[in-house]
């Protein structure tokens, strides 16, 4: 990312694209896991199956983190998407009472519109990955380069404004939440007895 | 070679001691349970004040049969119990007990490392509530995820607190940098800490999702024999981990008033044993809250603690730089 070119084009010169190190091996194998993990995700028709796959997929994800030696992008990543996300996932499942075995009705008349905005996506991150990191490679014997610290410094010293605007965002989509979950803030106390389905949430940023 | 001994003798020394503290604890827990009721507890087994009675339920366990609900969703039913135990074997790989390097893998972001794979062993539950095919189950699930949201953001913030002041998130590295006067100056955040930790692991006051008396036994109502023996180890498992992790992120770990450097493993494994102590107490103690009465607690006051935490351990670090 931050490395010169000429740092990079000698890298790209001691290793031919794609040489099959052991590390790499075990890097397309574990992506290929994961694509397989995320198309069953979208393909089950047993709605918590497809979360648990879900979980495969991300955890997948986590372990190629790691062996772009990004450790701490990894944990987080199990954090955030496996501990807290898939949980709020399974979450509205089962107050759904999403039913043991086949949803004959789990299918939408838009996958071929889905399969297609999922291809053109997949194409440009591809694409721009490639372009981007094709001559980058990761010197494992030096110094590590996704460690809390070397993170930590990018984020902090090279990408704060980025960070600062997400901030901001998740703070507005916050604040929306607490406004179209609280029923009395329009007009006095309107609070209907029989629309409390979001009562725990609202009472949660309401009451106290 | 030796390099190979040495990960091969750290991973089964962690090995025994998931295997080992457990039982001990468990059976701590009959005894200071009946001896805070005013019974005996266990007295038979093994001879001396019924020192093998766990391994006694372990047997009766292996002998029960396995018994897998006709409308369940088998795999993932046989799937859950591994997935509530096996974090918790990885968390101890992370938890330094004595200086230098007694741990049994170095991890750079270790506290992160452990948050994170804590949180799949709520995975377990929630499994096992939904493949049950049981609504006291699925009830169990529910409570178990709506206790998750309570408790993960005050648990994550209370953390901070300590790497803040430490400035490192390797666990090692915490110790490395710990002094006395820490202990005063982190007891708040050591308090949200273990108070979310005993709602992770479903002990009481928090064991809402495991109410015997309201909905029979949460998630694991339909477990049989030994994988049921399982999401109890787990349990056990968990508590001895929760109070490792206090331990060494608030109680200073491996230091203690004397003999630092041959010492350093007695002094984690008293101030563990101290804090499961207090686990049990708090299980004889204290009635079960209510789902909604934890929520209110996690937000009203663990969550204002925590950041009153962060922002006087910001203070202090400040002014002490």
């Amino acid at each position: 990312m931050t490395g010169t070119a000429d740092v990079t084009a000698l890298a790209a010169n001691a290793h031919g694209f794609l040489s099959p190190a052991g590390v790499e091996i075990l890097f397309l194998l574990v992506g290929i896991v994961t694509l397989g993990a995320a198309v069953v995700t979208v393909t089950t028709k047993q709605l918590v199956h497809a979360a648990l796959w879900l979980v495969a997929a991300l955890g997948g994800l986590a372990v190629e983190y790691l062996l772009l030696t990004a450790e701490f992008i990894a944990w987080v990543q199990v954090l955030i998407y496996v501990g807290s996300v898939v949980v709020l996932l399974l979450f509205g499942l089962m107050l759904t009472k999403a039913p043991i075995g086949r949803s004959p009705d789990a299918d939408s008349g838009n996958r071929w519109a889905a399969l297609a905005v999922a291809v053109a996506a997949a194409a440009a991150l591809v694409w721009v990955v490639v372009d981007a990191f094709r001559a980058t490679w990761i010197d494992l014997d030096g110094a590590v380069q996704g460690s809390t610290k070397v993170s930590g410094e990018s984020l902090f010293r090279y990408w704060v404004l980025p960070f600062e605007a997400l901030s901001v965002l998740l703070l507005a989509a916050l604040v929306g939440a607490i406004v179209l979950s609280r029923r009395d803030i329009d007009g006095g106390t309107k609070k209907q007895p029989g629309t409390t389905g979001k009562a725990g949430k609202a009472d949660k940023g309401g009451k106290h | 070679m030796s390099d190979i001994l040495d990960v091969a003798v750290r991973l089964a020394a962690v090995f025994v001691a998931f295997l080992v503290l457990p039982l001990v604890l468990g059976q701590t827990e009959h005894k200071v349970m009946a001896h805070m009721q005013g019974r005996l507890g266990p007295m038979y087994a093994g001879g001396f004040h019924g020192w093998a009675q766990l391994m006694a339920d372990a047997v009766k366990f292996a002998q029960k049969e396995d018994i897998v609900p006709a409308g369940a969703d088998r795999r993932i039913f046989q799937l859950a119990p591994a997935v509530a135990l096996l974090p918790y074997l990885l968390v101890l790989v992370v938890i330094p007990i004595g200086p230098g390097n007694a741990v049994g893998e170095f991890i750079d972001a270790g506290i992160f490392f452990v948050l994170a794979v804590l949180g799949i062993g709520v995975l377990g539950s929630l499994m096992a509530g939904w493949a049950s095919a049981n609504k006291f189950s699925l009830l169990g699930g529910l409570r178990t995820a709506a206790q998750l949201m309570a408790y993960e953001l005050p648990m994550l913030l209370a953390a901070a607190s300590v790497a803040m002041a430490a400035g490192t998130l390797s666990l090692p590295g915490i110790l490395e940098a710990f002094h006395w006067w820490w202990v005063p100056w982190q007891i708040v955040g050591g308090l949200v800490f273990f108070t979310a930790g005993l709602a992770e692991l479903q002990r009481p006051p928090f064991d809402m999702p495991v109410a015997d008396s309201e909905i029979i036994f949460g998630a694991y109502t339909e477990y049989t024999g030994l994988r049921f023996a399982l999401f109890l180890l787990a349990e056990f498992a968990g508590i001895v981990v929760l109070c490792a992790l206090t331990t060494v992120l608030f109680l200073g770990g491996w230091h203690g008033p004397f003999g630092a450097d041959g010492l350093g493993p007695v002094w984690t494994l008293l101030k563990t044993a101290l804090l499961a102590f207090v686990v049990i107490w708090l299980r004889v103690s204290y009635p079960r809250l209510r789902e909604d009465q934890l929520q209110k607690l996690a937000w009203t006051v663990l969550i204002p603690l925590a950041l009153a935490q962060i922002a006087l351990t910001g203070v202090v670090k400040v002014v002490i730089q």
